[in-house]
């Protein structure tokens, strides 16, 4: 049995509006993405990787065709209910880490958890959790300020995963890191999918992370020009 | 939640402290400029009272007519009863008789003989008797006495310094006054010099004479008569509606007769073009103050809106995990009203303080130009008004909150994806 299909993009195209004219970022793509996947968008820079993670993750809408996530039309939901699917169902893990520099550790990865009105008890739980996972339980009440590039991402992925999303959209995290922290998240980041279940769909035109990926499209201009499976084992091969 | 947030602005100094600074020092000047601007004003009102015309101020319509003649044979007759009456009918004023009067003032060498002799300008006013306080107090004649003491006894007078220097005198030293009454015949008294003043105002201390009302009364045979009674509300603080409102009292009696001995009072304000001089000043105060609050309002309505425009990536992120728009945008503003209250209260607090200091002890320029002892007020003193108190929050706390308001409108109009990108580039 094939595992739900949590991402379905048919027909759907985005455009800019760019000087009296319009540019077309995505052209015609129909994608589908199942739960578990650990899976690449690949190709050029200006290809429309963000463009089509920002879709996904309902931070931008298609000028036509439809993508549905998780069951809610992204061209048809009001603010507050495409607030509401971040906020339950996705994760978001950005090239620049975007966390909060005045808060601690532990405060931006309880972010999620406060908007969801976790209580407290449970909430503390997920925290240590998150952090956990991504190796960093003894730098609970640094700022990221004082943390490594490496370490920001982590915190940045512990953020995105405390809430366990089915989906987590990561554009870039790599290309601010070094080879060796690269690997670091790239792994952590397997182990979630692996242990957690948690799909993964990165944005990127990093090899370190095209040797990890599962399946690999590739766009060029806007447009599907490959979807393949991959090998997706270069983190055995890393580790020897 | 709102702990969390409440936490990250703690921490945040340049989203905190750095506002609060700016919103206080723009509120601390605009009550300041506010302040200062409207003690000018009063300065004037003040010395010109002091001297001249009173809060209020009641003599003949006859004398009125001819003010600049100085027309004693025109003075007030039964004084005495008149202050009684107004002291009766308006208990929270000071009344207090005024004469003025010119002369010649002469100095006899030993054998007799004119040694030295100059026109002078005379003012009586109360050195002696029980309202003497009120009206060395508001002439400030103690603090102007540059030579001698003042005036203990019936015919002790005191004269300009440079006066007494040009007659080559002293305290001590004889005068003798030379006039006419107010009936029109010669008259001639001596005195004794007690002390000399300065006035700081250059045709006072040419010649000027000041003397006891009683004593000039006896010399101009001015028996119960005065040039013009003139009064005063408490603290110094000219109130125009209430001025109106007396002289219309007092004068009614009066509106239909056509005896030109009658009395009549006159607001400060309709005196030696006083109300012109108010109106256009207010008129001018009022319209530097606008400019500055709307000079202060942008300043802090720009930097409501840097300060928004620079979390747009931050908007971004709490957007992208979800947070929603209107939340967003309510604890930005709640953020800057926070700011813009906390700035505006420590700003009035500061201002109103350092007003208040200045009320009290001034700012003394008369050491800079080494005159001490001016009788005219050489001190830059500011007053707190209940203006003070909340003029400063307009520019404090609404420009902020409304620069804020504006740049906020960003996160609505901008689409989601768009505020990373100004946030990344
Ligand atoms: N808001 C926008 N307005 C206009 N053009 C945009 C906008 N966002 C992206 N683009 C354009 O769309 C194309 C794809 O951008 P993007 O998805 O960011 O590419 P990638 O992430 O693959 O580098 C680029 O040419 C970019 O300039
Ligand atoms: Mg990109």
């Amino acid at each position: 049995m094939n595992p739900r299909e949590i991402v379905k993009i048919q027909n759907m195209s985005k455009q800019f509006p760019m000087a009296g004219a319009f540019f077309t970022a995505l052209a015609d793509i129909d994608l589908s993405f199942r739960a578990g996947e650990f899976t690449g968008i690949v190709g050029p820079s200006g290809s429309g990787k963000t463009t089509l993670l920002n879709i996904i993750g309902s931070l931008d809408v298609p000028s036509r065709g439809s993508a549905i996530v998780l069951e809610h039309s992204i061209s048809d939901l009001s603010h507050k209910r495409a607030a509401q699917l971040r906020n339950r169902h996705l994760g978001f893990i950005f090239q620049t880490y975007n966390l909060f520099p005045v808060y601690t550790v532990y405060e931006n990865v309880e972010f999620p958890l406060l908007l969801l009105k976790m209580p407290a008890a449970a909430r503390k739980q997920a925290v240590q959790e998150a952090i956990a996972w991504v190796g960093l339980s003894d730098k609970t009440d640094s700022k990221p300020p004082q943390l490594s590039g490496g370490e920001c991402q982590r915190v940045a992925i512990a953020r995105a995963m405390v809430k366990r999303p089915e989906l987590v959209l990561a554009d870039e995290p790599t290309a601010n890191l070094d080879a060796k922290n690269s690997h670091n998240i790239l792994q952590t980041m397997e182990a979630l999918n692996r242990e957690i279940g948690t799909t993964f769909i990165f944005a990127t035109h990093d090899d370190k992370v095209i040797n990890y990926l599962r399946r690999k499209i590739t766009l060029n201009d806007g447009r599907v020009v490959k979807d393949e499976i991959a090998s997706g084992t270069a983190g055995k091969k890393a580790k020897s | 939640m709102i702990r969390f947030l409440v936490k990250g602005l703690l921490r945040d100094r340049s989203r905190l402290l750095f506002p609060i600074i700016i919103v206080t020092i723009g509120v601390l000047l605009t009550v300041f400029l506010h302040a200062w601007i409207g003690s000018l004003m009063s300065d004037i009102i003040r010395s010109s009272a002091a001297f001249s015309t009173g809060h209020v101020r009641i003599l003949t319509k006859a004398y009125a007519e001819n003010e600049d003649q100085i027309p004693n044979d025109l003075a007030l007759l039964d004084v005495s009863e008149q202050l009684q009456r107004l002291q009766r009918a308006f208990p929270e004023m000071n009344w207090a008789c005024r004469i003025r009067f010119g002369g010649l003032l002469d100095i006899a060498d030993e054998s007799g003989e004119t040694q030295a002799q100059g026109p002078t300008f005379g003012m009586a006013v109360d050195l002696l008797a029980d309202n003497r306080a009120a009206e060395m107090g508001r002439l400030n004649i103690a603090t102007a006495v540059v030579r001698g003491h003042l005036p203990t006894r019936s015919g002790e007078i005191l004269i300009s310094d440079e006066f007494a220097s040009r007659l080559g005198i002293e305290p001590g030293d004889q005068a003798t006054f030379l006039g006419s009454t107010m009936h029109g015949s010669m008259t001639m008294g001596n005195f004794t010099i007690a002390g000399t003043l300065r006035f700081g105002v250059p045709p006072m201390d040419k010649a000027a004479l000041i003397m006891d009302v009683a004593d000039a009364q006896m010399l101009l045979d001015m028996h119960d008569a005065a040039g013009e009674i003139l009064g005063y509300f408490p603290h110094a603080i000219y109130d125009h509606s209430r001025a109106a409102a007396i002289a219309a009292a007092f004068n009614e009696p009066y509106s239909h007769s056509q005896d030109e001995f009658d009395p009549v009072m006159l607001t400060l304000k309709q005196q030696n073009g006083l109300g012109d001089y108010i109106d256009m000043a207010e008129g001018f105060a009022g319209i530097l103050v606008t400019v500055f609050i709307i000079a202060m309002s942008i300043v802090l309505w720009n930097a409501g809106l840097l300060g928004g425009l620079r979390r747009y990536g931050e908007i971004g992120v709490r957007l992208a995990i979800g947070e929603y728009k209107g939340h967003i945008y309510r604890s930005m503003i709640a953020e800057s009203m926070v700011i813009g209250l906390v700035g505006s209260i420590i700003g009035t607090a500061v201002g109103s303080a350092l007003v208040y200091y200045i009320q009290v002890h001034g700012i003394d320029f008369s050491s800079m130009f080494e005159n001490s002892g001016l009788m005219m007020n050489m001190q830059v003193r500011t007053r707190v008004t209940a203006q003070t108190f909340y003029l400063g929050f307009i520019p404090g706390l609404f420009a902020t909150v409304l620069g804020t308001m504006l740049a906020g409108i960003g996160i609505y109009r901008r689409k989601t994806a768009q505020l990373f990108k100004e946030f990344e580039g």
